[in-house]
C-alpha cells in the first residue's frame, strides 16, 4: 500500500515505512543510540530526497527517544542530572556546527566531510569498543565475574567543579560531561544526528558511568538535540515531512519499548559488543562507498524551482 | 539569462502562431484539448494519467511534448582524490524541464524532419538545456547527457514515446501518463500536426499537476508557518512516544 509524503514528494510503501522505523527503535531502544546513522542513510536508499530524509529522521527521533527515555526511566535507568549537564555543553556545540555545516557547504563538501567524519568516527568507535568488551568477555570466562574497579583515576578527576552524579554512582568534574556535550553536539550539528552512538561509548570509557543507566541518559540528551535539530530544519529548510515521521514514529516508539526490554536483559559486554558489530558494520559500508568506483560518476541536485 | 530564455520562449511562440497561421489550411486545421487540466495528488497517489484527444482536418501525423515546469539543477562529477572519490566538478544548468515525455502517431523520426525536430524542441536531444556557468562546452555537454540519463532513470523523462491512435483519418487520441514522482507545477502540453515531415499546425494546451487535500494543507502550513511546524512536529513525536509508553507500563 503506497502513500504519497507531501514534502518529499514521493509515493512510498507504508508497511516499508513502518517496518524501517520499528527496526531502528528496536536499536535505539536496546542501545541508546538515536539509530539516526542507519536510518537516514536507508530512507535515501528507499528514495527519500537526502534533506528531507536528514530532517524528517530527526523528527521521528524525538518521539523514538522519548519512549526509550520513559521505558529506562521506569527502571530507574536515567541520569537527569548527566543528561542535563551533557545537554548544556551540546547546544553550544551545536551553535558551532551549525556554523561550520554551513562553511562546508560554500566550498561544496558537506557529503564529502560527513562521510569521512562517519568512516574515522565509527571505525576508530567501534574498533575500540570490539576489542574492549571482547576482552571483557574472556576475562569473564576464565574466572568468572571477577570485580573489577569501577574506573580508572587519571588527569582527568583533577578538574574542578567536581559534582556527584548520584544515579551514575560517579564524582566528577563537570566539566567533563559538558566537554563531550560540546564535542558530540558539534559533530552532530555537522552529520545531521542525535550522536549517540558517539555519546554512548563516550559516556562509558571516558565519564566511566555504569552501562545500565548510558542508553537511558544517552537517550534523554538525544530528545532535546532532535527537537532542536527539527525545528531548525523546519524553519530554515522546510524540509521535515511529517507524515513521513509520523510514520517511521509508529513503528519506532513500539520498536523502542520492545528494544529497552530486550537490551536490559543482556549483559553489559555483550551489549557493547554488539554495538561496536553494528557501528563497524556501518562504518565499513562508508568506507565501500568512498573508496569504490561509483556506478554513476555523476549525481544532481535540484537548486529552484 | 532568464530574461533571454523569456525571448527565446516567445520567439518559438510566434513560430508556433505562424505556423498556424500560415499553414496550407485556414482554420482550424487542428483542434485538440485534455480530458482534464488538473492532476490532484493526495495520499493515495500512485501516478496518473490524462486523455489527449482532437482532430485535424485531413491525414497527417500527431507529435505531442508534454513539458514540465523548468527547474535549476546541478550536476556533480566525482573523481578520485587520495583514494577517496570527491565531488570536483560541477555544472549549474538554467532550463532542466522537470518532466519531459513525448508522443506520436509514427516513430518521430520517420515523422519529421531533424532540422524541424530541433526547432520546436522535439525530443531530448533536442532540448538546449543551457548551463549556466559556461565551462568549456564539451565539459558541459557531458554533464547534460548525465542529467538526462539521470531523469530518464528516475522516469521523469520517459524513454518510451506515447502512441498516438487514429480512429479514421482525422480523429486521434492518446494517453499521456506520469509517475507517482511527477514534479508539481504548471505543464505545457504542445501538440503539433506534420505533414510531408514538417509541422504545419500547431496548438498549446496547459496541465496542472497540484498537490491538494490534506497534503496541500501540509505543504502549505510547512510553508507559511514554518517554526510553528516544526514544533508541532516536534510536540506530535513526544505525544507518540509517551502514548506508545503507555500500554507497556508495568511490564
Amino acid at each position: 500500500m503506497d502513500i504519497y509524503l507531501p514534502i518529499a514528494e514521493v509515493s512510498l510503501d507504508v508497511f516499508v515505512l513502518l517496518g524501517l522505523g520499528a527496526a531502528v527503535g528496536f536499536l535505539s531502544g536496546v542501545f541508546g543510540v538515536g539509530g539516526g546513522f542507519l536510518l537516514t542513510p536507508l530512507l535515501i536508499f528507499i528514495g527519500v530526497p537526502p534533506a528531507v530524509a536528514v530532517a524528517s529522521s530527526a523528527n521521528q527521533l524525538v518521539g523514538a527517544s522519548v519512549s526509550g527515555v520513559i521505558a529506562h526511566w521506569r527502571r530507574g535507568n536515567v541520569d537527569f542530572k548527566m543528561g542535563f549537564v551533557l545537554l548544556l555543553g551540546g547546544f553550544a556545540g551545536s551553535l558551532l556546527g551549525v556554523w561550520l555545516f554551513a562553511l562546508l557547504k560554500r566550498i561544496g563538501q558537506v557529503e564529502l566531510a560527513v562521510s569521512l567524519l562517519y568512516t574515522i568516527l565509527l571505525g576508530t568507535l567501534g574498533g575500540l569498543m570490539m576489542i574492549e568488551s571482547g576482552r571483557t568477555t574472556l576475562r569473564h570466562r576464565r574466572r568468572g565475574a571477577a570485580r573489577r574497579k569501577l574506573h580508572q583515576h587519571n588527569w582527568l578527576h583533577g578538574l574542578p567543579l567536581k559534582t556527584r552524579f548520584r544515579r551514575s554512582k560517579l564524582y566528577i568534574s563537570a566539566l567533563l560531561p559538558i566537554g563531550l556535550g560540546f564535542g558530540v553536539g558539534v559533530l552532530s550539528a555537522i552529520m545531521g544526528i542525535g550522536g549517540g552512538f558517539m555519546m554512548v561509548p563516550a559516556m562509558i570509557y571516558m565519564l566511566g558511568m555504569p552501562t545500565t543507566v548510558v542508553p537511558g541518559t544517552s537517550l534523554l540528551q538525544i530528545i532535546f538535540v532532535a527537537a532542536n535539530v527539527t525545528i531548525l530544519q523546519a524553519y530554515t529548510n522546510r524540509t521535515v515531512d511529517a507524515v513521513l515521521a509520523l510514520l517511521l514514529l509508529v513503528g519506532g516508539v513500539l520498536g523502542a519499548q520492545i528494544g529497552s526490554r530486550f537490551g536490559t536483559r543482556l549483559r553489559a559486554e555483550q551489549l557493547r559488543f554488539l554495538l561496536a558489530v553494528m557501528v563497524l558494520a556501518v562504518a565499513a559500508k562508508l568506507a565501500y562507498d568512498l573508496t569504490v568506483r561509483p556506478t554513476d560518476l555523476y549525481s544532481i541536485v535540484t537548486d529552484k524551482e | 539569462m532568464s530574461r533571454q530564455r523569456a525571448l527565446l520562449r516567445t520567439a518559438r511562440l510566434i513560430a508556433l502562431l505562424v505556423v498556424a497561421a500560415t499553414g496550407p489550411a485556414r482554420a482550424d486545421t487542428l483542434v485538440a484539448d485534455l480530458t482534464s487540466h488538473l492532476i490532484g495528488i493526495t495520499s493515495g497517489f500512485t501516478g496518473a494519467s490524462v486523455v489527449l484527444f482532437g482532430a485535424t482536418d485531413g491525414p497527417g501525423d500527431i507529435v505531442v511534448v508534454v513539458r514540465g515546469p523548468d527547474r535549476e539543477m546541478t550536476v556533480r562529477r566525482k573523481g578520485k582524490v587520495l583514494g577517496i572519490w570527491v565531488n570536483t566538478a560541477q555544472v549549474a544548468f538554467a532550463n532542466v524541464p522537470s518532466f519531459y515525455a513525448l508522443a506520436a502517431s509514427r516513430p518521430v523520426e520517420e515523422a519529421i524532419a531533424p532540422a524541424t525536430a530541433a526547432l520546436y524542441r522535439i525530443g531530448v536531444g533536442n532540448l538546449r538545456i543551457e548551463a549556466k556557468s559556461p565551462a568549456r562546452p564539451e565539459a558541459a555537454a557531458a554533464f547534460a547527457q548525465a542529467l538526462i540519463r539521470q531523469q530518464q532513470a528516475d522516469g521523469l523523462f520517459p524513454t518510451a514515446v506515447g502512441k498516438i491512435a487514429f480512429l479514421g483519418e482525422r480523429l486521434f487520441r492518446t494517453t499521456i501518463s506520469f509517475p507517482a514522482n511527477v514534479p508539481t507545477g504548471t505543464y505545457l502540453i504542445e501538440i503539433f500536426l506534420v505533414r510531408d515531415k514538417d509541422v504545419v499546425s500547431g496548438q498549446t494546451t496547459p496541465l496542472v499537476v497540484s498537490k491538494v487535500g490534506l497534503d496541500a494543507a501540509v505543504v502549505e502550513f510547512a510553508g507559511r508557518q514554518a517554526a510553528i511546524y516544526g514544533l508541532i512536529a516536534v510536540l506530535m513525536a513526544m505525544m507518540a512516544g509517551w502514548l506508545a509508553s503507555l500500554p507497556f507500563r508495568g511490564i
